[in-house]
């Protein structure tokens, strides 16, 4: 610690490109603190306790694929099958084809599949009873402002009515609240509408299902009820595929895109840039310094004070640019997912990601600053005095 | 008097590419404790060669150096280091101060090296800049300094740690005259009321005149000696 004031005034000795190099480091860890709370959202969708009971059962060949909706009777009818339920993507958009909306057509006991979305008694039956009813999340309504009893228009971007529109009508008849708002960003977006005027409305479902959801008794017999499940259509012209919920939701996102692989190699071009970068900022500052780092060894400083001094340096303007980059993806991170309207649910920079970026942060510092560090310790005296 | 430098067949040989280029030859000398020599020379005579194996920066080809019964030529790198740090102060032609230390932080610096505290070592510092008459410039950067504070200033960093001997190396060579004789005094000061032993390479024949004795080196050979 004696040292720390000789290892700040090295770093700012060239205020202006110590400031620059900052500004590039702050900048890749901002990204970093951005992209890992991207990636940590996808990887924990579908992870819940609640979660771990229920199986989702699709198509082999695609999400996109239909399922009959005869299987719904096979299915519970499997050991170990509490509840199953159906749902299909209705692939909705408000007012203006860019507002999209995760709506789902289900069957009135979907709700009771999960547990962890709340709606009042009076909401649930009105749902239950009404054809034309809808249930939306809390965040939704609140970002086109909607209050039950209202009467909504939306536009199906795959499904017709009978008439050939696409255009459909619905009576906001509740609204569904998360239970855990941390977690709850995806049922607080989502619109629910009813199963019956759904499959009656538009020609082109025909008793087809987009998946089954079944909740099962015991969360340890998972697995064997999964393997019967897809025993039930083996061979036949609709194969399925059952998964957990987590494996699913991972399942359907790797087919939207592979967020940890696009993640890693964002993050890989910045930070072999930003190694590049804070390396050359090194590699000049010490070949600057040589004559002051040999009058160090002249007074007494050892070799090896010396290489941890560079190293030192290397690893603090690291630490410095990197915990401001990360402290600002921390501030960012709640206001971007404010500023959506809960259309994106960030969660902040967690421990993990701390403790990550710390790890990125003195390796890096470590890499770059180990050619200039072994360069001032193998500095000969007298040459680095006589400018040798 | 007592010899605190003992040099005997010292021999200084160094390989530029293929070539050998023999800088010093079997050099003999004694220097007693508390003296205040100078050592002249042409540019290429290896007085700063010799200088530089005083004062541990260097290792010897041939022959042994001793100071204080410490020999020198058989310590390694590390032990040299340490040797330096308790026992010798360095004064250089262009004072390589840290520019971006203060001069009170500048003069820490060798006591960074011991067990001080961090009060005791800005107490000593505060004692060295007084004893180079530069106490209160303490806070001020070797920019804002003159050439000859600024050596000062590399004086009081020479004596803070109150080494056996001070080794400077053209200590007046980049400055002007006045300034060099303030310098020259307080060298001359630090040698006969604080006892320090001195060791001054220098170009200048009104600078050697400060020191008690003058030692000539041609092509690596001493030949004169001259009493001040």
């Amino acid at each position: 610690m004696k040292y720390l004031h000789l290892i700040w005034a090295a770093l700012f000795r060239r205020k202006a490109r110590t400031i620059l190099t900052l500004v590039s480091i702050v900048a890749a860890f901002l990204l970093f603190g951005m992209l890992d709370a991207v990636r940590t959202s996808f990887d924990q969708a579908g992870q819940s306790a609640n979660g771990a009971q229920r199986l989702q059962t699709g198509s082999r060949l695609s999400f996109i694929q239909t399922l009959p909706q005869s299987l719904e009777a096979q299915i519970a009818q499997v050991p170990g099958v509490k509840m199953v339920t159906y749902a299909n993507w209705f692939g909705g958009a408000y007012q203006d084809p860019h507002n999209q909306v995760f709506s789902f057509a289900v069957e009135p006991n979907y709700i009771d599949l999960y547990p962890e979305i709340e709606v009042s008694p009076a909401e649930r039956k009105a749902f239950d009873e009404t054809r034309t009813g809808a249930l939306v999340g809390e965040k939704l309504a609140q970002r086109f402002h909607w209050k039950v009893g209202d009467k909504i228009p939306m536009q199906s971007t795959i499904f017709p009515n009978r008439e050939g529109s696409k255009n459909w009508t619905f009576d906001i008849v509740g609204i569904m609240h998360s239970k855990d708002k941390k977690a709850g960003g995806f049922y607080d977006q989502m619109f629910l509408l009813h199963w019956k005027y759904f499959d009656e409305t538009t020609p082109y479902n025909r008793g087809q299902v987009g998946w089954y959801v079944t909740r099962v008794a015991d969360v340890n017999q998972a697995d064997r009820v999964a393997r019967a499940i897809d025993a039930i259509s083996a061979n036949s012209d609709h194969e399925t595929r059952t998964q957990t919920e987590q494996a699913a939701t991972a399942s359907w996102m790797k087919q939207l895109a592979d967020i940890g692989l696009i993640v890693g190699s964002i993050m890989g071009a910045v930070f072999f840039t930003l190694v590049l970068l804070s390396g050359n900022t090194m590699m000049q500052a010490v070949r600057e310094r040589t004559s002051e780092l040999a009058v160090l060894k002249t007074i007494g400083f050892s070799s090896a004070s010396v290489l941890a001094m560079v190293l030192a340096e290397s690893v603090l303007l690291l630490l410095l640019g990197g915990l401001i980059g990360l402290g600002l993806a921390a501030l960012i991170i709640p206001a971007v997912s404010a500023g959506s309207g809960g259309m994106l649910n960030l969660p902040g920079v967690g421990a993990g990601s701390w403790l990550l970026g710390l790890l990125l942060m003195v390796a890096i510092g470590l890499l770059v600053g180990a050619l200039p560090a072994l360069r001032a310790m193998r500095l000969n005296i007298v040459d680095a005095l006589a400018g040798r | 008097m007592n010899t605190l430098i003992e040099i005997r067949d010292l021999s200084k040989v160094y390989e530029r590419g293929r070539q050998k280029v023999e800088v010093l030859h079997h050099i003999n000398l004694d220097i007693a404790q508390g003296d205040f020599l100078a050592l002249m020379g042409p540019s290429g005579s290896g007085k700063t060669t010799l200088l530089n194996l005083i004062g541990g920066l260097d290792t010897p080809t041939g022959g042994s150096i001793g100071v204080a019964g410490q020999r020198l030529d058989q310590m390694g790198a590390g032990a040299l280091a340490r040797w330096r740090a308790s026992h010798v102060g360095f004064v250089f032609q262009f004072y390589n101060l840290m520019p971006m230390l203060s001069a009170q932080r500048n003069v820490e610096l060798p006591l960074l090296l011991t067990k001080l505290s961090a009060a005791q070592r800005k107490k000593n510092a505060t004692i060295a800049l007084q004893l180079v008459g530069l106490a209160d410039r303490a806070s001020h950067k070797p920019g804002e300094l003159s050439g000859g504070q600024q050596q000062r200033v590399a004086i009081a960093r020479a004596i803070v740690s109150d080494p056996t001997l001070l080794v400077c190396d053209e200590p007046t060579g980049d400055l002007d005259r006045q300034s060099a004789e303030e310098v020259l005094g307080l060298l001359r000061t630090l040698n006969r009321e604080h006892g320090k032993t001195i060791v001054m390479v220098t170009h200048d024949p009104k600078a050697a005149e400060y020191a008690n004795h003058t030692l000539h080196l041609d092509k690596g050979t001493l030949v004169e000696q001259a009493a001040a």
